[in-house]
């Protein structure tokens, strides 16, 4: 009942400041409430051939949490809180995260192009590569900033932000106080837009460390623009960020920088794309010590396709912070109706490639190791190939309409993914001290997706994936079939056949049984089955999520 | 419980009468920065259609409202805003995603869900309707094939009913 309470008195504390307090400017004005609820639980089913020795099988046998999010804006006032509960947090998710609270809830105002806000909120300057605060529930990501931010904006198209506190973990703040102010100005270009920008971001924790001289203050700054004209556009961000020994980068004093480029030409039907990176000691976090996703001031964005058919994603790339240089080409091409590829219906063909790889590195001064803690760390030049391979990835997908009542995607991968680097997290020093130690798989995938409605509206849709690995997983097949019974009802049968994994033990069926159900705004889905162990990514960011067998159910509902 | 019953009911009675978007910073296809709340469709229904480039009901939908639009348009005078929440890693890339698709729509990016977390969407796909008055008449936060008919529907009452109380041509704002 205490959880209860703890959401009317919050509720009612929004509602009253926003329907009472009235304050100048929104007298008279309707005011609006939205609310969002979420429940996900998960029972567990002992699996001995899942889990042989029950080592990922918890104790509790049940888990759950949820959460209920309130915003209420009235005129240019809004106010909003979360409650949140992870009485235990179900598997893969932070375990940090145990606990209850109200760990997010704000006042913002806005007047004439003057906005503050006082207590919690997210922020991003530029493309989130010198400061980015954001939520990826899914993943139990949450850095929010608690403290103050004031922006400005004038008609002549300058906007000015500045941001003040701590980082949310988990259910408390971190250490670090985070300052930071950006400027964003829109030029007067009639033939096209032309936006240029730049940050100042500096965080402040202190330290006394017996043996390193460690900066108590770290500053960082940015500058972007962005460019488009016509079918062009052209966009570019560089990061400076001063030294900063930390955890991540294993106590070294070289400074941080990050460039990301992107170059496109865009037309109705077809567009080409083209996007540089080259990231170097880019961790930037409000705790020098802290480790996994907690506290960081950035967002380093990977630059690769999101796959998101199951079995490409078990080999995602996720952005080397420590360090990182590579690119990547987009092309897509609308075949219209009536062309030779297109047909009666139209063909859609999208490639995409992408490579990373390490830095270059060398030695900061003869008989120093690179790395080595208390020093510069290394040398790199930038025109250099790097010695180790991350990532390699070139995919074609095809999208073809046949009728009214059917389509279907078929899409080819070719992989290199070093699975010792992006898998295992070992250091660029340990695999060059040690050359031809690290595991570079060589990945093929084949996704095949059809959808049809049938005469009575109901729709069936199938997916049939299968790719082949040289170690790691090894080879698996994969089938779907999702039949939407109504606008409330949907019905899901996956089955996952890991038929060439090297250990013949683990080459076992990963069944799961779905049904889905809507009213109104409301959503539930139950899960029954095996869930394999893998990395589960949202939007770029990825965790690890061990094996589980058993019965899931999530709730949701807004308005 | 019955407090919290009663505050709800009054905020949803609330809720029946606000207008338009909310404020929040959302950037246009250009990255120009501009504030959702001046996007509007001169006192005839809009559809704000928060998608992402990963999600595949999301296209689904937009997809299957893209075969109707130009007539929708048309007959109820209907502008459609497919806002992108895509992030820094995928948001460049939704400039080349819409030219493939050869969308028709309004695209709008809010990289860092501001507008998503103002209008109290969870997930993508979440569509809602506005009137010509600028309130919410409708909204749905899924999409399965066939459920484009309600929207259409949704919205070709939107813009009889806006006929009726606003002047065709007069701005919500």
């Amino acid at each position: 009942m205490n959880r209860f309470a703890a959401i009317v008195t919050a509720a009612l504390a929004v509602l009253s400041f926003g329907l009472l307090a009235q304050p100048v400017g929104t007298v008279g004005q309707p005011g609006e409430l939205h609310a969002i609820f979420q429940f996900d639980g998960q029972a567990y089913v002992r699996d001995s051939i899942l889990d042989p020795t029950g080592q990922y099988y918890p104790e509790d046998k049940f888990r759950g949490q949820g959460f209920a999010t309130f915003t209420y804006t009235q005129g240019g006032l809004r106010a909003g809180m979360r409650y949140e509960n992870y009485q235990n947090p179900i598997l893969g998710y932070p375990q940090g995260f145990k606990g209850q609270g109200i760990p997010y809830r704000f006042v913002q105002f806005e007047q004439d192009g003057f906005d503050i806000t006082v207590g919690n909120f997210y922020e991003q300057f530029g493309s989130g590569m010198i400061l980015r605060a954001y939520e990826e529930r899914g993943l139990g990501l949450d850095n929010a900033l608690d403290g103050v931010r004031i922006a400005t904006r004038w008609k002549n198209g300058l906007q000015i932000k500045g941001v003040l506190g701590k980082q949310r973990r988990y259910f408390s703040l971190g250490e670090g106080i985070v300052r930071g102010l950006d400027a964003e100005y829109n030029l007067p270009w009639k033939a096209g837009a032309a936006v240029l920008g730049g940050s100042f971001v500096s965080k402040y924790q202190p330290a006394n460390d017996p043996e390193l001289n460690l900066p108590a203050n770290v500053a960082a700054g940015a500058l972007r623009f962005n460019l488009a004209k016509g079918k062009w556009s052209l966009n570019s961000e560089y990061v400076y960020k001063a030294n900063d020994p930390s955890f991540d980068n294993a106590y070294i004093y070289r400074p941080g920088q990050a460039l990301r480029s992107t170059l496109t030409y865009r037309t109705k039907g077809f567009s080409v794309q083209a996007s540089a990176k080259r990231i170097d000691n880019m961790s930037f976090r409000s705790d020098r010590s802290a480790q996994q996703f907690d506290v960081f001031v950035n967002f380093l964005p990977p630059t690769s396709k999101l796959h998101t058919y199951a079995l490409p994603a078990l080999f995602p790339y996720a952005t080397q912070i420590n360090g990182e240089q590579g690119g990547e080409i987009d092309v897509v091409k609308a075949f219209s109706k009536g062309s030779w590829l297109g047909g009666k219906t139209g063909l859609t063909v999208a490639l995409n490639a992408s490579w990373a790889e390490s830095l270059q590195k060398s030695p900061v001064a003869t008989g120093v190791p690179i790395g080595a803690i208390g020093t510069d760390g290394y040398r790199s030049n930038w025109l250099e190939r790097g010695e180790i391979p991350y990532f390699r990835d070139v995919n074609v997908e095809f999208r073809k309409k046949f009728s009214k009542k059917s389509k279907g995607m078929l899409t080819l991968y070719d992989l290199r993914y070093n699975k010792t680097v992006l898998n295992d997290g070992v250091a660029d020093a340990v695999l060059l001290a040690n050359p031809g130690q690290d595991s570079l798989l060589t990945v093929r995938a084949a996704v095949a997706e059809f959808q049809h409605t049938l005469p009575n509206g109901q729709t069936l849709r199938y997916e049939a994936q299968w790719n082949t690995a040289n170690g790691f997983r090894g080879d698996a097949v994969m089938g779907l079939v999702e039949w939407t019974v109504s606008d409330r009802w949907t019905v899901a049968v996956q089955e996952i056949y890991n038929y060439g994994h090297p250990s013949v033990g683990r080459r076992i069926h990963y069944p799961i049984l779905s049904l889905i159900h809507f009213s109104g705004n409301t959503r539930i889905q139950i899960n029954y089955g095996r869930q394999q162990q893998g990395i589960f990514c949202v939007g770029g960011i990825c965790r690890v999520v061990p094996p589980s067998n058993g019965l899931a159910v999530s709730f949701t509902t807004s308005f | 419980m019955r407090i919290f019953v009663t505050a709800m009911a009054l905020s949803l009675a609330t809720s029946a009468f606000a207008q338009g978007l909310p404020h929040a910073q959302i950037q246009t296809l250009e990255y120009k920065t501009i504030d959702a709340a001046s996007v509007n469709n001169d006192g005839k229904p809009m559809v704000v259609s928060f998608w992402a480039t990963w999600c595949k009901p999301c296209i689904s939908e937009l997809n299957a409202l893209s075969d109707y639009y130009e007539d929708l348009q048309k007959t109820t005078g209907v502008k459609l805003v497919a806002v992108s929440i895509d992030d820094a890693r995928t948001s460049a890339k939704v400039g080349p995603f819409v030219a493939g698709q050869e969308w028709e729509y309004t695209v709008l990016l809010d990289p860092n869900s501001v507008l998503r977390r103002a209008m109290g969407v969870n997930n993508v796909p979440h569509t809602f309707l506005l009137n010509g008055k600028g309130e919410i008449v409708y909204q749905a936060n899924k999409y399965v094939p066939g459920e484009e008919k309600h929207l259409i529907e949704a919205i070709r009452a939107a813009a009889v009913g806006s006929s009726e109380t606003t002047p065709a041509g007069t701005p919500n704002h």
